[in-house]
């Protein structure tokens, strides 16, 4: 590992394919467009592969030392702060260009068929590439700042990429929204940036972390004993990141973008809001895990249970909404918070870091499946064009290779044995159980409602209904799509299988040391059969039709509704926004705007104006008046100087 | 009284009239030739103080160069026979008598002021020495400022040049159309 | 009488260079503005030529001064000529008021 200097073409080749695409595609490139995009990350993604090859298998001396390929001082502050641009090497993320360009190729690759009949063909591309180039500098970011940067650049690429089908008012509805929530919580993120900075003396991820987890320095001792409200800035500031992080990935409560981000495009779905940009907050923790970790437990106790929370919550809403992708979209939801608890529960170093591990672990299975589910959907709407699930139905027949891999998919996801899902799901609830039992049941609860909710979307969509596929859809026959759009569904789907196998301890750990990953049999038979127990009910009520979930659903009641409006939460912040918000401090400020800060405003304006017909007439342009009152006024002061100062 | 206190006198009656007349005739090709004369009255001052070399540069620069350029300009930009326009009556009021404070405040400082007139034998300066002390490069030598003026001079000619030139053909062109045009419209 | 001397001079100068103000603030225009500058900057020189002989009449000093300053007069005189000329193909007129709009 000599000369990495190449490794900053691996963010930098998709941004070359947006300034491209962005520029010339519409006029020069036309339909070409996506094949230039997928050609530019196809490299991308070569060099990333390597990369991550050439430091799992070299870099290995027991522990993963984090490396710097590359450091160029963008503003320099101070002696100690100073704002760099830097490409930041460990193992985590090794892990994620690894994860965002295959995702993101793998989603080029599908919308060339997907996306084919888009006017806007070459600026979805352009879009995708700066999505891709935002993504992979966030996780190649080597300090705190670099990452905010691009965290909003992420913001922007997915606020275009949602409110792509501009000419539709839910569409525009929806990309506002994801990004003025978002962009509320990197408030936060800003704030948490600047204190802990303001404490370590630094934005740079190792001398952050490093001066942040010496209990002895004497930094350290008066940022924690500096407090605000009772709570030291320390864990101020390390709430405030992990808001800024909880607002990327959907957490309970500043999840309420994500299903509306549905809106975009089917391909973005799987690449933004399933695979990449929403793992983002947790790799955020990650990256920051040992000041979590060490200086602020109460903080990491507190993304434990938010991420529990928004798991059980999504997972309850999942189950009741029609619309496929926003059901996939709840089970984002769902999974994000088990790798958010599993941060969590864990502790740093050795055995006790086990969480660490296994969020990272599942954060890449989930990468597979979970963009496999979306771009599966999309196919699947594709098909019929339509998002709800009662338009679906029997369609096994008629798209063979979409319904195999979803099903690898939905299985991998509800923690079958031996599929991906299940390793990763299994260290989770492993660490969970170690650490916190309440967090246990309530993953161990949810996990089985997941395996619920995912097959009564698999059987809705595939079995269930089979005079529809016989019906309307058979009447003009068509296939289930073009080759380039099965065969990322092929790809991810071996991934979505395969990924569970690679020894992902050995790799990725809190403090570099390789961690046997050991399962017990016997602790994953009551996860397993949860999981089982949710397929069967989901296959006795979804498998044919017939009148048990309805039965079902009103039994739930008041409960089947909450949940089927979301709990409410959409409502909740309306009622926030509009009422309080708007009537308690809107109305006053734009009182106060109007008659004090305008009549302010005015008055100088007035004011100026005023003087200004008072003294323009000195200004008449008469180079006459001027060299007059200049002759007078000099003997005028002669005079004076003369006679009067002597 | 002598004959040179006279000369001095008559010198001073014509620059001073003639100064008053070119800036008060209503004819702008009187101006400039009472203009001349207050030139040449200034240089027979010149002559006066026995500053020969002086006297000739006044001549032949303003009288010789300066003034044609300015009656030639006349011929360019005015009407023959058309009169100056009028000025306001406040503005001449009120210019004569700012000028007038001006004037008064500085020869009451003129005629109170003691000057320490030399009592040096007066010679004048020979052209051989203004010549050796102007192209001087040791102390009290001119040379820098002279060369300052010839960069000045050359600026200032290509500065007239460029101002002067003609503007773009296309002007030119539209010109000529509506010149052109005329006669169809009639 | 008195014979003249210094005072005399400088009585001239200042006279000049009053009347040549009078006339920049009085005239419209812009030639006739342009000769009372060459009469302002003639009582310059001539002050300059008395000083010269009547104070330090051992110098050359003076005599310098008035020579460079004639021919910057000469310079200037060109380079307004010419802006003025300029000035009467676009407005056809000469009147200083003509050139108010420069302003903007």
């Amino acid at each position: 590992m000599n000369n990495l200097s190449y490794i900053a073409l691996i963010p930098l080749l998709p941004l070359a394919g947006f300034v491209l695409l962005g520029l010339l595609g519409k006029k020069y490139f036309g339909k070409a467009a996506g094949i230039i995009g997928t050609l530019f990350l196809f490299i991308s993604a070569a060099l990333a592969f390597y990369t991550a090859y050439q430091y799992f298998s070299s870099g290995f001396n027991g522990v993963y030392q984090p490396v710097i390929a590359f450091k160029y001082t963008w503003l320099q502050f101070s002696e100690n702060l100073s704002i760099d641009m830097g490409l930041y090497l460990d193992s985590i993320s090794m892990m994620m260009i690894v994860v965002v360009t295959l995702i993101s190729l793998m989603v080029h690759i599908y919308s060339l068929g997907y996306m084919k009949r888009e006017e806007r063909f070459s600026t979805y591309y352009a879009y995708l590439g700066l999505f891709t180039f935002s993504m992979l500098g966030l996780v190649l970011s080597s300090n705190i700042f670099q990452i905010y940067m691009f965290w909003e650049l992420v913001g922007v690429s997915s606020y275009l990429l949602i409110g792509f089908y501009y000419d539709k008012p839910s569409a525009v509805a929806a990309c506002k929204k994801a990004f003025i929530v978002t962009r509320f919580a990197d408030l936060g993120f800003l704030i948490g940036i600047l204190v802990l900075s303001y404490v370590s003396g630094s934005l740079d991820f190792n001398t952050m972390i490093q001066t942040l987890t010496q209990p002895e320095s004497s930094t350290l001792k008066t940022a924690v004993a500096s407090s605000f409200l009772g709570v030291s800035a320390v864990t101020w500031g390390g709430l405030l990141i992990f808001m800024g992080g909880a607002g990327k990935s959907a957490m309970f409560p500043l999840h309420i973008w994500l299903p509306d981000a549905m809106e975009g495009p089917t391909p973005v779905s799987a690449l933004i809001h399933a695979a990449t940009m929403v793992v983002a907050g947790v790799y955020l923790v990650a990256r920051l895990f040992p000041i979590f970790a060490i200086t602020t437990p109460v903080v990491l106790e507190v993304i434990g249970w938010v991420g529990a929370i928004s798991a059980v919550i999504a997972a309850i809403i999942a189950c009741t909404q029609t619309d496929i992708k926003r059901v996939l979209a709840y089970s984002t939801m769902s999974q994000i918070g088990f790798m958010m608890f599993a941060l969590g529960v864990s502790k740093y170093g050795g055995e006790a870091g086990l969480g660490f591990t296994a969020s990272m672990f599942h954060l890449f299975t989930h990468a597979m499946f979970k963009a496999l589910l979306f771009l599966g959907a999309g196919a699947v709407i594709h098909y019929v064009h339509s998002n709800e699930m009662k338009d679906m139905g029997g369609l096994r027949k008629s798209m063979p290779i979409t319904h195999i891999t979803f099903l690898i998919a939905c299985l991998a996801i509800a923690g079958f044995p031996f599929l991906s899902g299940f390793f990763s799901k299994e260290e989770i609830l492993l660490a969970a159980y170690q650490h916190n039992a309440a967090i246990y049941w309530i993953a161990l609860f949810t996990s089985g409602l997941t395996a619920f909710y995912m097959f009564r979307l698999y059987f809705s969509i595939f079995w269930n209904r089979e005079h529809l596929a016989h019906s309307e859809i058979q009447t003009y026959k068509k296939s289930e799509g073009p080759f380039v759009m099965m065969l990322p569904l092929i790809i991810l789907a071996i991934g979505a299988a395969a990924a569970g196998y690679i020894p992902f301890g050995k790799y990725v750990s809190t403090d570099g040391r390789p961690l046997e990953s050991h399962f017990d049999l016997s602790f994953s038979i009551l996860p397993v059969v949860l999981g089982i127990a949710g397929i069967v009910s989901a296959w006795i009520m979804y498998k044919k039709q017939n009148p048990l979930p309805d039965k079902l659903s009103s039994s739930f009641g008041a409960l089947y509704k909450a949940s089927y409006h979301k709990f409410y939460i959409d409502e909740i912040y309306l009622f926030i926004t509009k009422k309080v918000i708007f009537n308690l401090i809107g109305r006053p400020a734009a009182w106060f705007d109007k008659n004090v800060v305008d009549g302010m405003v005015n008055l100088t304006g007035n004011a100026t104006q005023w003087l200004s017909g008072r003294i323009k007439k000195f200004q008449s342009g008469k180079l006459q008046s001027y060299t007059l009152l200049y002759l007078m006024a000099a003997v005028v002061m002669a005079a004076i100087i003369i006679y009067v100062w002597k | 009284m002598t004959g040179s206190t006279i000369i001095f006198y008559l010198l001073a009656a014509l620059t001073l009239v003639s100064g008053v007349l070119s800036v008060t005739t209503r004819h702008i090709f009187r101006a400039a030739i009472y203009l001349l004369f207050t030139l040449i009255g200034i240089a027979g001052i010149y002559f006066w103080m026995q500053y020969e070399f002086i006297a000739a540069v006044q001549i032949v620069v303003y009288a010789g160069g300066i003034a044609v350029l300015i009656i030639f300009s006349i011929f360019l930009t005015q009407q023959a026979g058309e009169k100056l326009p009028k000025q306001k009556m406040e503005r001449k009021i009120f210019s004569a008598l700012a000028v007038f404070c001006g004037f008064a405040l500085t020869m009451v400082q003129v005629l109170q002021h003691e000057f320490p007139v030399s009592v040096a034998p007066v010679t004048s300066p020979s052209v051989n020495d203004i010549g050796r002390q102007m192209l001087n490069v040791e102390e009290s030598g001119f040379a820098l400022p002279f060369e300052v003026i010839s960069m000045l001079l050359l600026a200032a000619m290509v500065g007239c040049i460029v101002i002067a030139m003609r503007e773009k053909r296309e002007n030119l062109n539209t010109e000529q159309k509506n010149i052109k045009r005329i006669p169809n419209d009639t | 009488m008195t014979s003249p001397g210094l005072e005399q001079i400088l009585f001239i100068s200042a006279a000049l260079f009053f009347i040549g103000m009078y006339g920049f603030f009085t005239r419209r225009n812009l030639i006739t503005m342009l000769m009372s500058i060459e009469l302002i900057l003639n009582s310059v020189n001539l002050n300059f030529i008395a000083f010269n002989k009547y104070v330090w009449p051992d110098k050359m000093d003076g005599l310098f001064f008035t020579l460079f300053i004639i021919a910057i007069a000469a310079a200037e005189a060109a380079v307004a000529i010419a802006i003025i000329i300029n000035l009467y193909r676009s407005h056809q007129s000469v009147d200083v008021e003509s050139a108010e709009n420069l302003k903007y």
